[in-house]
């Protein structure tokens, strides 16, 4: 029990290091998906009063679900900032979140399989994704935002050091 | 050391179609029957006719009038050609263990060709439903991790599948014994081992029908646990009063007592006539079915600690025992029913990778691996499952993990401020950071401690959403195969639970750097 004053940043910053950040060409990546989640729920949340005559006051819902996307895409950059990895002696951390800060430690040891995915956007713009997958379901780590030539390196980089430090489930 | 782990091909029980596909047969026997009611009560009641206009149009009427001889000669040949199929199919289907795998060949058509590497294996069962317990067989399953990952092999005769476990246990341990290397070889010379052998011919056949049956009651009544397996002080039975209890006491009891009394009342107050009463039948046929079944289902329960790991085994009728390998549980976690409190009883779940078809005591998921217990049983039980751990100085540290929080238990409990967001259990909601493992201590109205071995946690996670940060608190949560258990705790001071997160990553590493489990025999 430490109930110890507050500190300057109430942040997380468990492992203070040099973080790895994701390329700034993902914003747009990141951007575009959110402006067009964006208006499909808008334009989705305009049928009570548009479509089913639910009355004048449902016109209040796109009007809030709009600004809301809109504080969303706006958060876009800061959001793909916060992303970041850390290749340690024996572990990859991975970092992500400003609101819902998250930190995973993956040992290497504990990979299963290491992934590389990129949608028909991502591809235009020369990047990648990279998702680890250990036998936990709930691991998650997925970094996107890698150039392809760094995700490839990173992949072989990571499987190599998975096969010399091996382990059971 | 049994020959069915030979290296050579074996074959299944001869009488494996005739136990898988016995209940098959006497249901459709039962439907023929039920369709035919009508015309066996003719048959036997003569007089009972049928209504001529309805049996003119009657199909089997038709048949038996003008296509008697095709019908019958039809069904004949249906009948050899099913027993034919399950002939081949049961030649075709053939197993070998080796020292490095354990293969399955099945299949007539579409053939499949399982193998599974034995330093892999998460855990056997033996089953023995009573169906097949009479015809001496056993049903063994050697799971893998992952889903449908499982080899079954069914059905084994009864003592082989014992002596099968053994062996694959003592191989996937890596103990090499010298008597298996001699076996193989022996093998390896002798032509009739290489070929496929009839799976009974590794067992003495009994002479006639008397011993038959002699040796089947020997096998009815002999203990559930062989004491040969494990030491007396490593086993741990279940009180069956405490079963009881506990099951009488559970929330799905009180429910249904409440649902019951609930109609009870209604109807007396509405005044909607005694019929209404009837309709409490079906319920309490559910209760008193559900009761029985949890019961009987959970007799002759224990568990224990074998060379070969831990052995948890039940059932009066249909028996079925599992022995989970050092190393294969990813995640421990003693917590208690609300009503249990008074009697100190509490539940032990398991997380495992394996997902095993067969289920575990008292009609559960088999990673309850202990249905109720005392607070000392329950010690045991993760004395067995966790030996590293459970030590004597760790001891205490352990118990208090079950008891209410007091300030100098060892555990780093969450901050006064975290009373926001863990009203009641703040003072309890805290953890423990052993080399081996991390104890969670959690919850004040449901109590619960979670344990997660370093060795097995896949990876360590630390979050923090804006309440959390507004208080200076943040969660930790180390993820695990899926299970029953969930191993995470909230509400942390977050400077504890940054050094938590930091200690617990550097644990994870050091202990998959020292970690042996998989070969737990040559250590």
């Amino acid at each position: 029990m430490t109930d110890a004053a507050p500190t300057a940043s109430a942040r997380l910053d468990p492992v203070p290091g040099e973080w790895q950040r994701v390329s700034p060409k993902y914003i747009v990546v990141s951007l575009v998906s959110d402006v067009i989640a964006g208006v499909v729920v808008t334009a989705a949340s305009t049928l009570p009063a548009w479509l089913l005559h639910w009355g004048e006051w449902w016109w209040a819902l796109p009007v809030v679900v709009g600004a809301v996307s809109i504080v969303l895409a706006a958060l876009a950059p800061r959001r793909v900032r916060s992303i970041g990895y850390l290749l340690r002696e024996d572990d990859l951390l991975f970092r992500r979140g400003i609101m819902f800060q998250r930190f995973v430690a993956v040992p290497f040891g504990r990979m299963q399989l290491v992934d590389i995915t990129r949608g028909p956007l991502a591809r235009a713009l020369g990047l990648a994704e990279l998702k680890l997958v250990t036998a936990a379901a709930a691991t998650g780590v997925v970094i996107p935002g890698l150039t392809l030539a760094s995700a490839e390196e990173l992949r072989d980089h990571l499987v190599a050091l998975a096969e010399t430090r091996r382990a059971g489930l | 050391m049994t020959l069915l782990a030979d290296g050579g091909w074996h074959r299944l029980h001869p009488a494996t179609p005739l136990l898988k596909g016995g209940i098959a047969f006497i249901a459709i026997l039962g439907i023929i029957v039920a369709n035919l009611r009508e015309r066996l009560i003719e048959w036997i009641v003569p007089g009972a006719d049928c209504p001529p206009e309805v049996c003119e149009e009657d199909p089997i009427t038709i048949i038996l009038d003008r296509y008697l001889v095709p019908a019958l000669l039809g069904i004949a040949v249906l009948i050899v050609v099913i027993v034919a199929l399950f002939w081949v199919s049961w030649r075709m289907h053939t197993f070998r263990v080796t020292d490095e795998v354990v293969e399955v060949r099945s299949g007539v058509l579409f053939r499949s060709h399982r193998k599974a590497r034995l330093d892999r294996v998460q855990g056997i069962n033996i089953s023995r439903p009573l169906f097949a317990r009479i015809f001496g067989a056993a049903r063994l399953e050697i799971s893998a991790a992952g889903s449908d990952a499982n080899v079954q092999l069914a059905y084994l005769s009864s003592a082989n599948a014992d002596g099968l476990r053994a062996e694959i246990l003592a191989r996937a341990g890596g103990i090499r014994r010298r008597a298996v290397a001699d076996a193989a070889a022996a093998a390896v010379d002798d032509p009739a081992a290489v070929s496929v052998v009839d799976e009974t011919g590794a067992a003495p056949a009994p002479a006639n029908l008397s011993e038959l049956a002699r040796q089947r009651l020997a096998e009815f009544a002999a203990p559930e646990l062989d004491p040969a397996l494990a030491p007396p002080q490593s086993v741990v039975t279940m009180h069956v009063g405490r079963l009881v209890g506990s099951t009488v006491l559970s929330v799905s009891t009180i429910v249904f007592v409440l649902a019951i009394s609930g109609t009870l009342i209604g109807v007396s107050f509405t005044g909607a006539g005694y019929y209404a009463f009837f309709g409490l039948i079906p319920m309490l046929f559910g209760l008193g079915s559900y009761l029985v079944n949890r019961i009987v289902k959970s007799l002759r329960y224990s568990i224990a600690a074998t060379p070969d790991g831990i052995r948890v085994g039940f059932g009066l009728l249909s028996t079925s025992n599992e022995t989970i390998p050092p190393g294969r549980i990813h995640a421990v976690e003693i917590s208690q029913e609300l009503l249990w409190r008074p009697f100190d009883w509490w539940t032990v779940r398991v997380n495992l990778a394996s997902h095993s078809s067969a289920k575990g005591a008292a009609g559960q998921q088999n990673t309850t691996i202990l249905p109720v217990g005392s607070r000392a049983e329950v010690l045991r039980v993760l004395e067995l499952v966790l030996p590293a751990l459970v030590t004597d100085e760790t001891r205490l540290l352990i118990e208090s993990g079950l008891a209410p929080a007091r300030p100098d238990d060892g555990f780093t409990t969450s901050p006064r401020r975290a009373a926001v967001l863990r009203w009641f259990s703040w003072r309890r909601n805290g953890f423990l950071l052993h080399p081996d493992a991390v104890v969670l201590r959690r919850g004040a109205v449901w109590r619960s401690l979670s344990v997660v071995p370093t060795a097995r946690a896949q990876s360590v996670e630390i979050t923090q959403g804006p309440l959390d940060r507004a208080l200076r608190v943040a969660g930790v949560r180390w993820h695990t195969v899926t299970g029953p258990v969930t191993a995470g705790i909230g509400a942390l001071d977050a400077a504890d639970a940054s050094a938590l997160f930091r200690d617990a990553a550097a644990a994870g590493v050091a202990a998959i750097r020292d970690d042996s489990s998989h070969r737990w025999g040559s250590a």
